[in-house]
């Protein structure tokens, strides 16, 4: 009895003390986060205006604003999108509704999440060698976007597989027993109610993208000139950033840009966030 | 047991009166059997209920006439289900085109997460309609035969996750009937409704007759009896017998069968 209460006892102050040590993780690392955010910001902003968004930079970036940058970052992104986001729901489409599981599915979602690990440095060294080099795209919109499609593949596949997963059976049962072929039944039922969970995926890519640095040196180069065709190389906000801070260029200049590229990363997660929440309501009130 | 009534396709064959029928078939998942050598005639513009205890092969059967089970890994078969005389496993069938005259309705209402009017149409844009003006006197058609225009009319708009189980349930019908299948098929869609969306769904299935074949896998003994003009009971992937409904309940010839439905195991 007494042993009892004891034991009872020591188990409620370790579920304090768990309970104190999750709230300091949880706290620390949102500390961490609004530090970094806030800090930039703070460095940045005052130097942000309206002239600095919307001209070209002077004098390699320490004067004049970081308009080809801006639109680098969203062509190239675009671009990645673009090539990704059919190759990689065409994957996860192959993966659930058009095989079996078997040794096959398995060594592709093997080598899709095997290419999640890779560091984006070794994307940026491929994209250089197969595509700048090797195709003689050069440094280019073409050679960048095509590298971090690559990069961004295996987030798109998975979402979109996982997404794609939750559409329950009976939707495909019914929709098969009213005479749909496969693809009907996929492009009807499967692709509309996975749609919430693929875009997501399609967002935390695009965020990867558009904070990306090492992969897009190498294969999109480092030119400050607006882009005028699919093969014009261009500079994107992070890799501006990145010269002007380690070249010494221009430190406030280069928070600015960092304020700028935050803004856009956290506005594309909370999108993200927003979506997930969404789609999560949805399938609740479904079910 | 089974000799009397087995012998009868041949004879109704001959006069045409059979739509389905089930040749010494045998359904496998894997290395396990579920069906055991079922022969099985379905005569036409007639309810089969095919009963007995869980996992004795029923709903298999049923998703094997519309071939739903080749989307389930490792199932396989032996022998043959002929549709107006022709296997429907034959390797010339276009299974998107059986499907469409063999309609199927589930345990559980399923509607998709669309509004009334789509779930309706949903059959017939499958097959390539697109006419709106078809589209709309399919659909009010379709709820028509399943008696819920009036209550439908006005909410055609409305998503079909709104309706209660037992609506969505007769939606689930006239989206089959929409279609207008030859055969319909229904693995207890009963199971999940209260009493009085039972009775009109029988009401329904009883008047849907004349125009169809129904095989319907019941929800209870009492229901087969209602519905069955034949019965058929299935033990553990066998068919034990197979007679007119009056017969089997009033009668069984098998003491198993007897024992079931008098209710001494199941």
């Amino acid at each position: 009895m007494t042993a009892g209460k004891t034991r009872r006892a020591g188990a409620q102050v370790a579920e304090r003390i768990a309970f104190a040590l999750i709230w300091t993780s949880a706290l620390a690392t949102l500390a961490v986060l609004a530090f970094i955010v806030l800090y930039i910001l703070d460095l940045g902003l005052p130097h942000v205006s309206w002239r600095f968004l919307t001209s070209a930079p002077e004098e390699m970036g320490r004067e004049g604003g970081i308009l080809p940058t801006i639109i680098g970052t969203i062509v190239l992104t675009l671009g990645a999108v673009a090539i990704a986001a059919p190759l990689g729901i065409g994957a996860a489409v192959f993966l659930t509704e058009y095989t079996w599981e078997s040794p096959v599915t398995r060594a592709i979602r093997f080598g899709a999440e095997a290419l999640a690990g890779v560091p984006s440095i070794i994307f940026g060294l491929f994209g250089f060698i197969f595509f700048v080099t090797y195709l003689k795209m050069g440094w280019s919109i073409l050679s960048g976007s095509l590298t971090l499609a690559i990069m961004i593949l295996p987030t798109i596949i998975r979402t979109a597989e996982e997404a794609i997963r939750t559409v329950p059976n009976p939707y495909r049962d019914v929709s098969f027993g009213l005479g749909a072929t496969r693809w009907q039944m996929v492009t009807s039922v499967v692709l509309p109610n996975a749609l919430p969970g693929i875009i997501t995926g399609i967002i935390l890519a695009i965020g990867r993208s558009v904070g990306e640095t090492a992969a897009v040196i190498f294969t999109a180069g480092t030119a400050l000139n607006m882009p005028t065709s699919l093969v014009s190389p261009l500079r994107t906000m992070a890799v501006h950033f990145y010269i002007l801070a380690i070249e010494g260029i221009s430190l406030e200049k280069a928070y600015a840009t960092g304020a700028i590229l935050i803004i856009t990363t956290l506005t594309v997660n909370v999108l993200a966030n927003w979506l997930i929440v969404r789609a999560v309501r949805r399938h609740r009130r479904k079910s | 047991m089974t000799t009397a009534p087995i012998s009868a396709p041949a004879m109704e064959r001959a006069n045409g009166n059979t739509k389905l029928e089930v040749c010494d078939f045998s359904a496998f998942y894997g290395n396990e059997e579920v069906l055991r050598g079922i022969n099985l005639p379905v005569p036409r513009n007639e309810i089969l209920a095919v009963f007995g205890p869980a996992g004795g092969g029923k709903t298999t059967l049923l998703r094997s006439m519309n071939r739903l089970v080749d989307n389930t890994r490792g199932a396989h078969h032996r022998g043959r289900i002929l549709l107006d005389g022709k296997d429907v496993f034959a390797p010339d069938v276009d299974v998107v085109n059986l499907r469409r005259r063999v309609g199927m309705i589930f345990a559980l209402p399923v509607p998709l997460p669309m509004n009334v009017y789509d779930n309706i149409a949903y059959g017939p844009r499958m097959s390539g309609g697109r006419d709106r003006k078809s589209l709309d006197e399919a659909v009010e058609r379709s709820l028509q035969r399943a008696a819920m225009w009036e209550e439908m009319k006005d909410r055609l708009e409305e998503s079909a996750l709104h309706l209660s189980g037992g609506q969505q349930q007769r939606l689930s019908i006239a989206r089959v009937l929409a279609m207008e299948p030859e055969v319909i098929l229904l693995d207890e869609p009963t199971a999940a409704l209260a009493p009085v969306s039972t009775m009109k769904i029988e009401q329904m299935l009883t008047d849907l007759k004349r125009q169809c074949t129904i095989v319907i896998v019941p929800h209870s003994i009492q229901q087969a009896a209602r519905l069955a003009d034949h019965a058929a009971f299935i033990l553990m992937g066998e068919l034990v017998e197979y007679r007119p409904g009056n017969e089997l309940f009033t009668a069984p010839s098998d003491r198993r069968t007897e024992e079931y439905i008098t209710g001494r195991f199941g």
